[in-house]
């Protein structure tokens, strides 16, 4: 098979750069949360790595993208089990991606990431007190309840998809076999954002308050890694979005500027707004209107223009920085806003496209059709992710708990559960016990 | 022998300590300190938290002189420290009863 090298190497590198996003967000939580629970919150994001990376190759590719799937919303998870058939046919022939000339293998290896760094993100939610075994138990069947059949539903040619059997074709009716009115999720705003940000929330709720909640201070610790985290997850989300083009051509060159634009518009919507609400433009606003203007431009990538993803941007930064107060005003732990950057602005980007897609938008003459389209595949997707996440949060709370004690979330989590500190002091004075060779 | 201690501006450090230095003073420790006196703290905002600091950066500096030297390097201190702004922060004096140096074992003034 003559594969298009130019597309290989770009999906290589486009899953390596979403890979790194996941580090990244460790950074960008870990800077958030106090010192004494830095580690904890960081070996979150590790530990996803770990359970998702072995997950994905056993059955999550096989749920997500395997055979025809159940009902359209997961395929058989056993099919294509260990990535049985996905890398070599009968005959030993590679096989063939179906986005783009390319190995599928190569697909597999550009999805896993997503799966990891979707899961990682619902643990910003949680920061300080909850118990790492439950963490990895959750990680392990949230990924499988919930993402890989929202994945299948979305991309995998699912419910939510433009199948012919899907939501988008019961509405606005089939032409040449494909819905009419196909929905537009480039790169993951419904699969990895809303998703992530409903789970957060559902969590949020269930597992409860940190000990002194809006009564004890809980300021970023360090918020040059806030910055840095935001920096790698800008750079990693160059993959995500101008990656999900499956190909290196002109859909990824685009991707890759509107993600620019918005972003940078981000930062000034959540700067101008905090500047006018607060008084001061400040560094934890600029990182957080990084990232809520990348959840934005997800699913509306390859849809927009680079100057109608400005203002995607912009209105994206400003409603999640008025967003982000909103558990204090309802009294959720939603620890480092999950809910109010990546729910809302993923939601914002979702149903913008409606508004401002090329040539599919309201504004654009594209009439309401595509609006209605986009904000039905949100009302399920938060419905599905809502009710499976509170199903798997509620066993996982009658049967291993989800907090630690009182005494390990008030002097520490990473001593407490992981044995170790962040920061080394010399008022602790510690002399070697015992080398275990 | 006194135990000259300044609460001062981290700011302020290096004039004082050169100032110090240009009095004859051979040595000092200095270390971070937080605190607050009429100065009082900020407000900082985090995500539309707003957080009251109260207790604010500064730096002691602590000099131990002969009983004769402690007004010459107090005011050698408030000097160099001062900008006239609340905050400036404080000098005190208190009595020593004995200093040992660790290297030879000697006690007393002799060990300053």
């Amino acid at each position: 098979m003559e594969w298009d090298t130019g597309a290989t190497a770009w999906m290589l590198i486009s899953a390596s750069l979403v890979l790194l996003m996941t580090p990244g967000l460790a950074f960008f939580y870990g800077g958030m949360v106090r010192a004494k629970s830095v580690l904890n919150m960081m070996m979150m994001s590790f530990g996803a790595m770990a359970v998702v990376g072995v997950v994905y190759v056993l059955w999550g590719w096989s749920m997500s993208y395997g055979e025809a799937g159940t009902g359209g919303v997961f395929a058989n998870p056993f099919a294509q089990f260990g990535l049985k058939g996905a890398i070599t046919d009968a005959d030993g022939s590679a096989v063939a991606s179906t986005l783009g000339n390319y190995p599928n293998i190569v697909d597999v290896a550009f999805q896993v990431t997503f799966a990891i760094i979707t899961v990682a993100l619902i643990s910003g939610a949680l920061a300080d007190r909850v118990k790492f075994g439950t963490w990895l138990a959750f990680t392990a069947i949230w990924v499988t309840v919930t993402y890989f059949p929202l994945a299948h539903m979305v991309w995998g040619g699912g419910f939510l998809s433009g199948n012919e059997n899907g939501l988008a074709a019961m509405v606005f009716g089939v032409t040449d076999g494909e819905a009419t009115v196909a929905p537009i999720d480039f790169a993951g705003g419904t699969v990895v954002h809303i998703n992530a940000g409903i789970a957060a929330l559902v969590l949020a709720l269930l597992v409860g308050k940190r000990k002194g909640f809006g009564s004890e201070p809980m300021r970023p610790h360090n918020l040059p890694f806030v910055m840095l985290g935001a920096a790698l997850l800008w750079f990693g989300w160059f993959g995500f979005n101008a990656g999900s083009a499956f190909g290196a051509d002109e859909t990824a060159g685009l991707a890759w500027v509107n993600t620019t634009s918005a972003t940078a518009a981000g930062i000034i919507g959540w700067l101008l707004t905090e500047k006018i609400r607060d008084g001061h433009a400040t560094s934890l606003g600029a990182a957080s209107g990084v990232v809520a203007g990348l959840v934005a431009i997800t699913p509306a990538a390859g849809a927009l223009t680079p100057v109608t993803s400005i203002i995607l941007g912009v209105v994206a930064g400003a409603l999640s920085a008025l967003a982000v107060g909103l558990k204090y005003r309802f009294g959720y732990d939603d620890s480092l806003d999950v809910v109010g950057v990546h729910l809302v602005s993923g939601l914002w980007g979702t149903v913008a496209i409606g508004f401002l897609a090329t040539d599919t938008g309201l504004f654009f003459g594209g009439g309401a059709q595509q609006l209605v389209v986009q904000i039905l595949i949100a009302l399920v997707a938060i419905v599905f992710s809502a009710v499976t996440t509170l199903v798997i949060g509620l066993i996982l709370k009658v049967t291993l708990g989800w907090r630690v004690s009182e005494d390990a979330e008030v002097g520490g989590i990473d001593l407490a559960v992981h044995g170790e500190t962040a920061y080394e002091s010399i008022q602790q004075g510690s002399v070697i016990k015992e080398v275990r060779a | 022998m006194k135990l000259v201690t300044g609460i001062i501006q981290p700011h302020r450090l290096d004039d004082v300590k050169s100032a110090l230095e240009a009095a004859g003073v051979r040595g000092m420790t200095v270390s971070e300190a937080s605190g607050y006196g009429r100065q009082k703290g900020h407000t900082e905002v985090y995500r539309g938290a707003e957080y009251t600091v109260d207790l604010v950066p500064k730096v002691r500096i602590e000099v131990l002189v002969d009983d004769a030297d402690s007004t010459v390097v107090t005011e050698v201190i408030v000097k160099a420290a001062q900008t006239g702004k609340i905050g400036d922060g404080k000098v005190w004096t208190v009595p020593v009863e004995d200093v040992a140096r660790v290297r030879t074992g000697e006690h007393g003034p002799g060990a300053l």
